[in-house]
């Protein structure tokens, strides 16, 4: 039987606001445990929760961008359970209203098509702490750093049909959200994390199959293998006379499987009610305004923009958008070039090889946008050859300074003297009269012979377009 | 000095009379003398108290006064307090030290009070005759065999029996107004939102409030005027202007339109409390005041609903006491669920943890729309009843408690009995109103409350009402024996 998956993603992304949800602590990641937690953090007795307005800003920029219907009135709830990181006993959420509604965000997929994924609703909520278990010998350390961080949770429609168009979805909302500057997505720090619900049924068939929820997904590799794997667990089950039971399950990146956590007999109820600690947030159209007006150019009109204006392919302009620091790289190196084409060859190549190298963000790649585009401007004016021009990025992404600087103290210019790269081919002339004998015989492959003679012997430096020329006249002569 | 009002106390000092220091040496003995048979206060904050003084009478001397400067007050043990132990009656905080002070707190040290210690309370303040306090029963002055009403029993008791010239309360189905009627005292429980509750430890949040327990209005008025205004750290807290609230204590009464409705005379009221406000409602006739008969017609819905709102949200806030971070942590707990499951069943008592399994039942996955919602809905219709009485009348008056104050033990075992003792008082939570009682009388030899019920902000008018009262009768300065 031929089997269709069924996706679809909640996904977790902190908010990079300066303080947390409902208290004036810092945010910061990485400080010293519980350094970070106030006496709102810590869930001490009479204290209250004040909702922080910048996270309120970036939900409705988030909701802007993936146009969905932002509630005017959205309201506070709390989710009850017990568990040592989550201080107060409950988690503040929203559960009935939250503050984004239906939305939709559009991937593309490997056929070059497109798809509309749809955004269920996106709510508002803190995140809960962390409990610690090694080091503390039978007991368990919490530290509550991470508690009350803002969280925007994103649920989307059961729209997604394999595992790769869950990957480009968690991609293209990845991109989104650090373009909206609203998270800094960062998922080693656990900034931005997935959990898949996931299901199979035969093609053809209109209901969906039993799902089960897969947790603790932090990257874009695992969600694609957590859901491979479970795709093929809940068909084997099937296949073999089973039934798949509703549960969630846990997924284990060192195994590479998913175990059952609980099941849905096991599910908690949360006894949700609207909290009475808050009032409902109420959204004007001033605000949503203002939102509007504050959002940056998105990711697909960015790439249309580049298509159309700098004549990029759909492929380089999709590459080159597909992170906020990316574009803006490209632009301002092409401020200074005035060659989209050039410029963009060397990011995709040379920056992009380095960066992916040493598992480095463009943000601290040590090539600036200033650097590169310096030496793509000595290229242009040929000062140095394109190959040459490795060795420089080398030498910058070394730290050994600016193009200009590598080239002098190098010695790398490139000879435009006619004289000197002459007196260079004579003596390579003089040196394979055979071959020079049948090149001019017609035997035209020798062309590339003598010229590759000449860049050896001036070590790249000679132009090769220069040597070409002079060369065509010898045999003329 | 004990038998001085606050306002006599504030001109006393000012014109050096006595000393903050001398004052607050002359309550802090009588506490350490008297309280014994009251067991009022959980902490007597002595050192504190005694160093508050000093730089009470250092302003006092520097000429920078005001006018509650140097005046001695307890807090309610459910108000934290920075260094002091904050216990909410309960085991589970024994021992407790809050690390900040309640927004209430804060504003009355500025105002340079002076605090002698924190008062006896209903565990989590859930309770009508402070029975559940982890800390012991506190007994009424007026008859040491009797309850005090609650949950701030310490502090009506306290002021009752002259060992503090004002104590704090918290009021969430009465308890402020009702312990103030058992013990013969002014409370007054303010709008909701006008006293942050930043501090105040949680019981049910969207009723609790905070506010004064006083021998007299005018006294009511001062200290509130200090607790009153917007707080940024409380979302709930309205930011609306503190009037001055003894600036119209003598405006008169004449055309006053006064409500009785006619749910707060019926059944269950006893005869004895009945003839006491309809006398203190006479003195208002002769003041020029004119009686309206009203209706509310949805009272009766007040005490089932309340019991659905209050528990429900006392199980929430009360989660956090969980034995992680702070409070009572069993001992040698063998895992994670026997430590949550023993720390909470040793430390909270009976009567937190029937309101704790009422309202997670309520807020259970399918009942939740049959009572919390439904609750919610009530709550709706009493807030309309009053809505609509106040388009016709400017204040309500009737009792505060259907009986006087009630033998220690005699409810104790009969929580349906206990809780109708709230169903003149619980309506005003359900609607967010002002309510104040005062002393109307006594039946015999027990002091009987008047309440009133002001529209939303109305607290001059209230305090207005209830001071024009006292200024033609003595119900509030009357001592209980042993007292004087």
């Amino acid at each position: 039987m031929e089997w269709e998956t069924v996706i679809g993603l909640e996904i977790h992304t902190q908010l990079a606001s300066k303080s947390k949800i409902f208290s004036a602590a810092s945010t910061a990641y990485g400080a010293e445990p519980n350094t970070q937690a106030c006496t709102v953090d810590l869930g001490l007795p009479g204290v209250l929760p004040v909702l922080n307005k910048e996270a309120v800003s970036m939900a409705i920029k988030f909701g802007l961008a993936i146009d969905a219907e932002i509630a005017p009135r959205s309201v506070f709830a709390r989710k009850n359970y017990f568990y040592p990181d989550l201080p107060k006993g409950y988690q503040i959420s929203q559960f009935e209203l939250p503050i984004v509604g239906k939305g939709s965000l559009t991937i593309e997929l490997d056929d070059g098509g497109t798809k509309v994924i749809g955004v269920t609703r996106a709510h508002l909520e803190e995140d809960a702490g962390k409990s610690l278990h090694e080091d503390f010998h039978g007991m368990t350390g919490i530290d509550l750093n991470r508690a009350g961080t803002p969280l925007l949770e994103i649920v989307s429609e059961p729209d997604m049909r394999s595992p790769q168009e869950a990957v480009a979805y968690m991609k293209k909302m990845h991109s989104l959200v650090r373009y909206l500057q609203i998270s800094d997505g960062n998922m080693q720090e656990g900034s931005f994390r997935c959990d898949a619900n996931v299901s199979v049924r035969p093609k053809g068939q209109q209901e969906f199959g039993t799902r089960t929820e897969l947790k603790n997904i932090n990257s874009f590799r695992y969600v694609e293998r957590a859901i491979e794997f479970e795709v093929e667990r809940q068909i084997e089950l099937i296949e073999n006379g089973g039934e798949v039971v509703q549960e969630t399950r846990l997924y284990d990146p060192d195994k590479g499987e998913t175990r059952s956590m609980r099941s849905k007999e096991e599910a908690m109820d949360y006894r949700y009610f609207p909290d009475p600690d808050l009032l409902p947030v109420e959204i004007t159209t001033e605000m949503l305004e203002r939102g509007r007006q504050s959002l940056p150019e998105l990711p697909d009109a960015k790439k249309q923009r580049f298509i159309s204006d700098f004549k990029l392919s759909e492929d380089d302009a999709a590459l080159l958008t597909a992170s906020r620091e990316m574009a803006d790289y490209f632009e301002s190196v092409i401020e200074i070039t005035e060659d989209p084409k050039l410029s963009a060859n060397w990011i995709m190549g040379e920056l992009t090889g380095f960066l992916n190298k040493e598992n480095r963000e463009i943000n601290d790649s040590p090539v600036s946008a200033g650097m590169l585009a310096g030496m793509i401007l000595r290229i242009k004016d040929n000062t140095i050859s394109g190959k040459i021009a490795k060795e420089v990025f080398e030498a910058m992404w070394a730290g050994e300074g600016e193009a200009d600087a590598i080239i002098d103290s190098r010695g790398l210019k490139q000879i435009t003297d006619s004289g000197a790269i002459e007196s260079v081919l004579d003596e390579i002339i003089a040196a394979n009269p055979k071959q020079f004998e049948q090149l001019k015989g017609g035997k035209d492959k020798l062309m590339g012979f003598f010229v590759g003679q000449v860049m050896k012997q001036t070590q790249g430096k000679a132009n090769p377009a220069q040597v070409n020329e002079l060369m065509k006249k010898k045999l003329e002569a | 000095m004990h038998n001085k009002t606050i306002a006599e106390l504030s001109r006393g000092l000012r014109e050096g009379d006595f000393s903050s220091e001398e004052l607050t040496r002359h309550f802090l003995e009588r506490i350490n003398r008297l309280d014994n048979s009251l067991n009022s206060f959980i902490t007597v904050s002595e050192e504190l108290a005694l160093a508050q003084a000093k730089q009470a009478d250092a302003q006092i001397a520097a000429g920078e006064v005001g006018a509650l400067t140097g005046i001695p007050l307890a807090q309610k043990d459910i108000f934290c307090t920075d260094g002091v132990k904050t216990s909410c009656g309960s085991k589970m905080l024994d021992n407790f030290i809050a690390p900040y002070n309640a927004t209430s707190v804060e504003q009355l040290n500025a105002a340079g009070t002076v605090m002698l210690g924190k008062t006896n309370m209903d565990e989590f303040a859930m309770g009508s005759s402070n029975e559940t306090s982890f800390y012991g029963a506190v007994k009424n002055p007026w008859n040491t065999d009797t309850v005090p009403g609650g949950s701030s029993g310490g502090s009506a008791a306290a002021v009752a029996a002259r060992l503090t010239p004002c104590a704090t309360g918290t009021d969430t189905g009465g308890s402020i107004r009702q312990p103030a009627a058992l013990c013969g005292v002014t409370g007054l429980k303010p709008t909701y939102g006008r006293v942050s509750r930043y501090g105040m430890i949680a019981f049910a949040s969207s009723l609790d409030q905070g506010g004064p327990l006083t021998r007299t209005a005018e006294d009511a008025a001062m200290i509130l005027g200090v607790m009153a205004g917007f707080d940024e750290r409380d979302s709930t807290s309205i930011d609306t202007p503190v009037p001055d609230y003894t600036a119209g204590l003598n405006d008169d009464l004449n055309g006053l339109k006064i409500g009785l409705p006619k749910e707060y005379f019926g059944e269950g009221l006893d005869s004895g409390i009945g003839d006491a406000v309809h006398a203190a409602i006479d003195e208002y006739k002769k003041m020029g005041a004119e009686i309206v008969d009203i209706s509310l017609p949805n009272t009766h819905l007040a005490v089932p609903a309340y019991y659905v709102v209050a528990p429900a949200e006392c199980s929430s806030n009360l989660s956090r006491f969980d034995g992680v971070r702070f409070g009572y942590r069993c001992e040698d707990p063998k895992d994670l669920e026997d430590m949550y499951k023993r720390s909470r069943g040793e430390a909270f008592g009976a009567e937190v943890k029937r309101r704790i399994l009422i309202g997670a039942y309520a807020l259970s996955s399918g009942y939740y729309d049959a009572y919390y919602l439904k609750a919610q809905k009530v709550r709706r219709l009493i807030s309309a009843d009053f809505k609509q009485a106040f388009e016709s009348v400017d204040v309500i008056m009737g009792p505060t408690s259907p009986t006087p104050a009630f033998g220690l033990g005699e409810k104790a075992d009969d929580p349906i009995t206990m809780y109708l003792s709230d169903i003149y008082t619980i309506a005003v939570n359900l609607a967010g109103l002002p309510g104040m009682s005062i002393p109307a009388g006594f039946v015999n030899n027990m002091p009987a409350g008047l309440q009133i019920i002001g529209n939303y902000f109305e607290e001059a008018k209230l305090l207005n009402v209830a001071h024009k009262f006292q200024q033609i009768t003595d119900h509030h300065q009357r001592t209980p024996a042993g007292f004087e």
